[in-house]
């Protein structure tokens, strides 16, 4: 019998996704795109609002980034040193 | 004077928060983050609010909380993450005050005085403090609100989870009072006994005992409860930074296994010795003292002290003092579980020196160098890349790497050379 669960952190609706940012020569960055899982890039259009913030859905704080993307509003988090999504729907 | 606001925040179910945030399927179960079973560290160190309804308490053994709780999720401890959330909850409290006093991880003070012209008063910068610790960290808080340290204490621990509680100097004699007397910070069991033998049960009680009374009840101790529980504890806040003025570097280790002869104890004092004169180098740090710690494996603790003729910050001379002082004090009777060394007494590592004419300096100075190189070195390469041999002859007790497994110290309300 097992008395401890693992240290694991796996979460189906926490999406870790690639972004491209650009970081400006005064310092400070701006992500730009993000690769969602399914590898389709998408450009960020204007990030309109950035704080901390915790996601209870994908489970996790981080710098919260909400941006427009084709339309829509997303929260893209940096959490250290990755970027996570939460999944929509499910 | 005007009457100081001092706020006492802490984070409700601090670890088990943490992993629960983390871990969205066992939100709704019953959690419990535990040590290590298997290097008998097997207790409850946390538990959530379902467990807590089971009746698991913070210290039993794993296998008392599963009894009680069959369902019981059992966590092992990720320190590294609490360690982050604790930082970002103290860069909270920061925006409003910088006379912040961590009590633990979970825990601290905040007189923020100075800062009610432009946060409010202390409800309301408890409840923005509040706020911004469940939307930006997941996690929730209890803030209690009153003009001395005790009773802003007292305060977060009344109204649980995400409250706030204000005691004021009219109120307090309605609101904490009644409380029952182990609830005041450092009345513990053996406390509590000797106040109930007197009849003494509740916090009103000690107010309106008799100072001189309790003083000859409990020692000077007596007359500090006997303030605490009449609201009169002055003790500031420490500002930012004034608290990590060092005045001892210590360590201390369940160690895996029960220690039954003088060669285990020497293994472990040297572990401990090892990481304890690495972090003075590291602070620049001598010591002039030598503490040490013993537990049995019936949990009866002694202490013992020994001078060393001239400051050092070697581990050899650490460890040797540790062995001195072990020899001298302990009998025997039982194996040990736990043991601690401590360097205190601390002085500049770069102040001057006595020499010694009978002894062989430029050894003393080689000795060093070689300290320093092995602290470069496992810098570089790990802990365990190089090693003393003594340490190769049990792998248990060897391979125990203190300086990095510990990250967690526990703390006092009364700082040494901070008595009232």
């Amino acid at each position: 019998m097992t008395i401890m669960e693992e240290r694991r952190y796996c979460n189906p609706d926490k999406v870790y996704v690639s972004v491209k940012a650009v970081f400006y020569p005064d310092g400070g960055f701006k992500p730009t795109s993000l690769i969602w899982e399914d590898g389709c890039e998408y450009p960020i259009d204007k990030v309109t609002d950035i704080r901390r913030a915790a996601s209870l859905k994908a489970g996790g704080t981080g710098i919260r980034y909400t941006c427009r993307i084709s339309g829509q509003t997303i929260h893209l988090f940096l959490e250290e040193d990755r970027w996570f999504m939460e999944r929509r729907g499910s | 004077m005007k009457e100081r606001v001092i706020l006492h925040s802490d984070l409700n179910n601090f670890y088990a928060s943490v992993e629960c945030l983390h871990r969205p399927e066992i939100r709704d179960k019953p959690v419990a983050v535990c040590g290590d079973p298997l290097l008998r560290h097997g207790i409850v160190l946390a538990k959530n609010y379902p467990a807590k309804a089971t009746g698991i308490q913070t210290g039993e053994a794993i296998w008392q909380a599963q009894q009680k709780c069959p369902g019981l999720v059992v966590l092992p401890p990720n320190f590294g993450l609490y360690l982050r959330f604790a930082r970002l909850a103290r860069e909270i409290y920061a925006s409003y005050t910088d006379q912040v006093e961590p009590f633990g991880l979970d825990e601290a003070w905040l007189d923020v005085g100075g800062s009610c012209q432009v946060f409010g008063d202390g409800r309301e910068i408890a409840d923005r403090i509040r706020t911004r610790i469940k939307e930006e960290l997941g996690v929730t808080a209890s803030v209690g609100v009153s003009y001395n340290k005790i009773f802003a204490k007292l305060g977060s621990d009344m109204k649980k989870p995400d409250a706030t509680t204000v005691i004021t100097s009219d109120n307090f004699r309605q609101t904490v009072w009644p409380l029952p007397a182990g609830d005041l910070l450092y009345v513990g069991r053996a406390t509590k006994r000797k106040l109930a033998s007197r009849g003494v049960t509740s916090i009103g009680d000690i107010a309106l005992a008799d100072p001189a009374g309790l003083r000859s009840l409990l020692g000077k101790w007596g007359e500090v409860l006997w303030a605490f529980a009449n609201g009169l504890d002055c003790s500031p806040v420490v500002r930012m930074g004034e608290e990590s003025q060092i005045k001892s570097v210590g360590n201390s280790i369940t160690t895996p296994r029960d220690l039954k002869t003088d060669a285990d104890v020497e293994m472990t004092f040297y572990v401990l010795s090892e990481s304890v004169a690495e972090r003075m180098r590291q602070h620049g740090f001598k010591c002039r003292t030598a503490q040490i710690y013993i537990r049995d494996n019936n949990l009866c603790s002694l202490g013992a002290q020994g001078k060393f003729p001239r400051p050092t910050q070697l581990a050899a001379d650490l460890a040797a003092k540790a062995m001195t002082l072990f020899r001298a004090h302990y009998a025997w009777e039982k194996p040990v579980r736990s043991l601690g060394v401590k360097g205190t007494d601390l002085v500049a590592a770069d102040c001057c020196e006595q020499l010694f004419l009978f002894e062989d300096e430029e050894r003393r100075r080689k000795q060093e160098k070689i300290e320093a190189t092995v602290d470069d070195l496992r810098h570089r390469f790990g802990h365990f890349s190089i090693q003393r041999a003594l340490l190769l002859q049990d792998e248990k007790l060897g391979a125990i790497n203190p300086k990095e497994d510990h990250v967690i110290h526990p703390v006092a309300f009364f700082k040494e050379g901070r008595l009232p």
